[in-house]
């Protein structure tokens, strides 16, 4: 089921002033939301930041406290048939009835009537196209984690919906299975559906899937944008840690260029970083430790402005990678590089380095 | 012991001369207490499973009432039954007391109860997620309502079979609302009771071990059923 | 009891309420040392198969015909007890037998005979309980039965039954005490049927439900023997 590449973006759902409230409080605050057409966006955001009920609300399947939803224009709702058929979702756990693998692939489309004839057929795609054409007959009971999620996903695809959401669709497996289930997704994720929806807590599940990140915290939506765009210029404090730019210095402002600003660090360093602010003000540095460049001190500079002399304080090996703390004059630098790159440089604690770090990978927040 | 066995002997050979006498009052115990179940089961699953999934103020009061459904003393039934039925009692001019319209009634009062708390039970274990996926699959309330009770169905055919076993097996409430007619409702439990007291104890064996025998298959049913339950996963593989 | 308890504080007494069919049954079995009951014909046989040692007339007391009470002008009221039965079993009037092998139910079946009528069809019921029981269903259905006098007067103002034959001699009740030959306590066994049939507890009975009802209930007749 491949998208027509003629097809124009089309606004499929539209969610406006979206609130829902439980015991009180605001779990969900969102002003306006769209999906759209040839489009996998992602709703990104930690453990009960609302975007499973967020989720909900949008495939209505909870009706919202304040707001509307709205489908190719007219409000969205589950007794509304063609929306019922267009907006499927696949919950977290993966919640398959008692019976074979079939009997719950089928589930929908008897739902839906589908002449037995076409049943079958839908049902041996989607079999196929995720691999699981060997289990068809098997009872539910006797699958694995992996398998359970792969005719969780195959039952709601055989119903070729319009808009597809999935809810945390990797998060109850271990480490192998996800790895292989990711990779599958991406291919899978792509044909699916006309418009994808993907719930995850997992930024970098997100920025391998999707064509438009939502970031999602307490209830809002702190940053919208594509994968690029919040990886690299994270809107908010709390959506650079969140997606891995963790480790944060505190300092001051002290001059405001056009488009980046020079910090003083309380230890002393100087800084260039993007980012707004005001002179004087208290600001805090966001780094991803990946970007944080270590050359030896004879080695020759790059264009980053950032440039300090210190020596490597700490090695945690992680595998291939390894997590370096480098001491620079009161300053805790974290590092991460390969192991390569460590024997390459010869780094041992104690030796002498020099780290630099791009404006651009220097995210300044106000305090 | 030799009385003992001698008895057992004989009720065998009864039995399985087709002794006219036995297998009426057997067919009369199926009938009573299999309608009587049946018609539990028409009121007790919607009961159940609406008392299992509605929430609303003093919802667990009534849980509290249906579950002591599950421990009615059947002559205290057979009480109120009686005298609801008696020609000084609302329903007199019905005029089924002494006929199988009054035991059936007596043991569905018994019946509803049981299969309305064993389907409380039973709708509860279900997560109600599940119902939420099946209306993400576009399924409508009630087709998820249902998919809810499917999902629920080996409780319940277990609470069937134990409201069963419990109502064919009481002789309380049979006997005060039916009176033990020759007949007309004599069933195995009544039968029982006034065989022994004639001192024919082959019949009476012979009754005992037929209703041993149903209380065995509806045990029987519900420990399998029990031990159907959710088997192991296959473990590792992707 | 505690009369006897008072001449005799040595034994102690459990009473076993059943009917006489079956006390004679579990006194065979050994399961009772003294038997009071009022199944001439079963007694006969016990005494015969040697169960019991000694047998003796304690008092007798009398079966009624009771039908319902609504039923002034019955055809059937006659003054034999004979041609009452066999005018009912013709009428087709519903009836209720104890059913269950007890002195009354014994008596009742002599009774049909004697009349020369035949239990059965569909006006005939066979309940098989206990004589409460079956009055209470004879009184709900509008039947007619057999009863001893003692328990439809103890019972009569919760029924709706009035007597329709009494005191043919045919509806006499004799209640007799035997002790039984093979009894755990023969001592106690022969010391309460000389206890009762002695003058002293013969005059008990025949004072017995005067107060509540206005007659005895029963007749003292050991002497008579």
């Amino acid at each position: 089921m491949d998208v027509l590449p003629e097809s124009p973006v089309e606004s499929l759902l539209r969610g406006e002033g979206l609130v829902r409230v439980y015991d009180g409080r605001r779990v969900v605050d969102v002003d306006s939301i769209e999906v759209r057409t040839g489009e996998v966006l992602a709703l990104l955001g930690p453990n009960g930041a609302g975007k499973s009920t967020l989720m909900r609300l949008l495939a209505a399947l909870e009706p919202p406290d304040a707001g509307r939803v709205l489908y190719r224009g007219r409000e969205a709702r589950r007794s509304d048939p063609e929306f019922r058929s267009a907006a499927v979702a696949v919950l977290q756990k993966s919640y398959l009835w008692r019976g074979t693998v079939v009997q719950n692939l089928e589930f929908g489309l008897k739902v839906r009537r589908v002449s037995a004839p076409v049943r079958r057929e839908r049902v041996r795609a989607v079999l196929e196209a995720l691999q699981i054409a060997h289990l068809a007959e098997a009872p539910v009971d006797t699958l694995s984690g992996g398998e359970a999620q792969r005719v969780a996903l195959a039952r709601a695809l055989a119903l070729e919906p319009e808009i597809l959401f999935l809810d945390e669709p990797t998060a109850d497996l271990d480490v192998t299975v996800r790895r292989i289930w990711l990779a599958d997704l991406e291919r899978i994720v792509r044909q699916a559906a006309p418009a994808i929806v993907l719930i995850t807590h997992d930024p970098g599940e997100a920025f391998a899937l999707a064509d438009r990140v939502a970031v999602i915290e307490d209830g809002r939506i702190v940053q919208e944008g594509t994968p690029p765009d919040i990886f690299e210029a994270p809107a908010t404090q709390f959506v650079a840690s969140f997606t891995g730019a963790e480790f944060m210095l505190d300092g001051e402002v002290t001059e405001a260029r056009e488009a980046t600003l020079m910090v003083r660090l309380d230890s002393g360093q100087a800084l260039e970083a993007a980012g707004q602010g005001e002179v004087g003000g208290r600001v805090r540095v966001a780094y991803r430790p990946e970007d944080v460049i270590i050359g030896l001190p004879s080695s020759s500079t790059t264009s980053a402005r950032n440039r300090f002399a210190g020596k490597v304080a700490r090695l945690h090996p992680q595998g291939g990678l390894v997590r370096t703390r480098l001491e620079i004059d009161g300053l805790n630098l974290e590092v991460l590089i390969t192991r390569h790159a460590l024997e390459e440089l010869g780094l041992a604690v104690g030796v002498p380095v020099v780290a630099q770090m791009k404006a651009t990978a220097l995210h300044v927040f106000p305090v | 012991m030799d009385v003992f066995l001698d008895a057992i002997r004989q009720a065998v050979q009864l039995l399985l001369s087709g002794d006219p006498y036995l297998w009426q009052i057997i067919g009369r115990s199926l009938q009573v207490s299999g309608l009587a179940v049946l018609l539990g089961l028409l009121a007790g699953i919607p009961l159940g499973t609406w008392l299992g999934l509605a929430r609303f103020p003093g919802r667990g009061v009534a849980v509290a009432l249906v579950n002591t459904g599950l421990a009615l003393p059947p002559v205290v039934v057979g009480l109120f039954v009686y005298v609801i039925l008696s020609r000084q009692g609302p329903l007199g001019s019905l005029g089924w007391l002494y006929t199988p319209s009054a035991m059936v009634s007596a043991q569905f009062v018994l019946a509803a109860p049981y299969v309305a708390a064993i389907t409380l039970a039973a709708v509860q274990s279900v997560p109600p997620e599940l119902r939420l996926q099946a209306r993400a699959l576009g399924a409508s309330r009630w087709q998820a309502l249902l998919l809810h009770l499917r999902e629920a169905r080996l409780s319940l055919m277990a609470a069937v079979a134990a409201g069963f076993g419990a109502v064919i097996s009481e002789v309380g409430a049979v006997i005060m609302v039916g009176g033990n007619v020759h007949g007309e409702t004599r069933v195995i439990t009544t039968a029982i009771v006034l065989e022994t007291r004639r001192g024919q104890f082959a019949t009476a064996m012979a009754l005992g071990l037929i209703l041993l025998a149903i209380a065995f298959t509806a045990n029987a049913f519900i420990t399998r059923v029990q031990q159907a339950q959710p088997r192991r996963r296959r473990p590792l593989t992707s | 009891m505690p009369a006897f308890r008072e001449v005799h504080p040595e034994y102690r007494v459990r009473v076993i309420a059943v009917g006489s069919g079956e006390a004679l049954r579990l006194a065979a079995r050994g399961d009772a040392d003294v038997v009071l009951s009022h199944s001439p014909r079963a007694e006969e046989e016990f005494m015969a198969a040697g169960y019991g040692e000694t047998r003796r007339q304690v008092m007798f007391n009398d079966f009624v015909i009771v039908g319902p009470s609504d039923d002034d002008a019955s055809p059937c009221r006659r003054l034999d007890v004979a041609s009452t039965l066999a005018c009912l079993a013709e009428s087709g009037a519903l009836f209720i037998s104890r059913g269950d092998d007890s002195g009354t139910h014994a008596r009742e079946r002599l009774l049909w005979t004697t009349a020369g009528a035949q239990p059965e069809g569909d006006w005939y019921l066979e309940a098989g309980q206990g004589m409460g029981a079956v009055l209470m269903m004879a009184s709900e259905k509008g039947a007619y039965t057999l009863s001893d006098r003692g328990t439809y007067l103890s019972m009569r103002e919760r029924l709706r039954l009035r007597v329709l034959v009494e005191g043919d001699p045919r509806l006499r009740n004799q209640y007799a005490v035997i002790a039984v030959r093979y009894a755990s306590n023969l001592e106690g066994a022969r010391a309460f049927a000389e206890w009762i049939t002695a003058p002293s507890a013969q005059a008990l009975i025949g004072k017995f439900g005067v107060e509540r009802f206005g007659r005895p209930l029963f007749s003292p007749n050991a002497a008579a023997q």
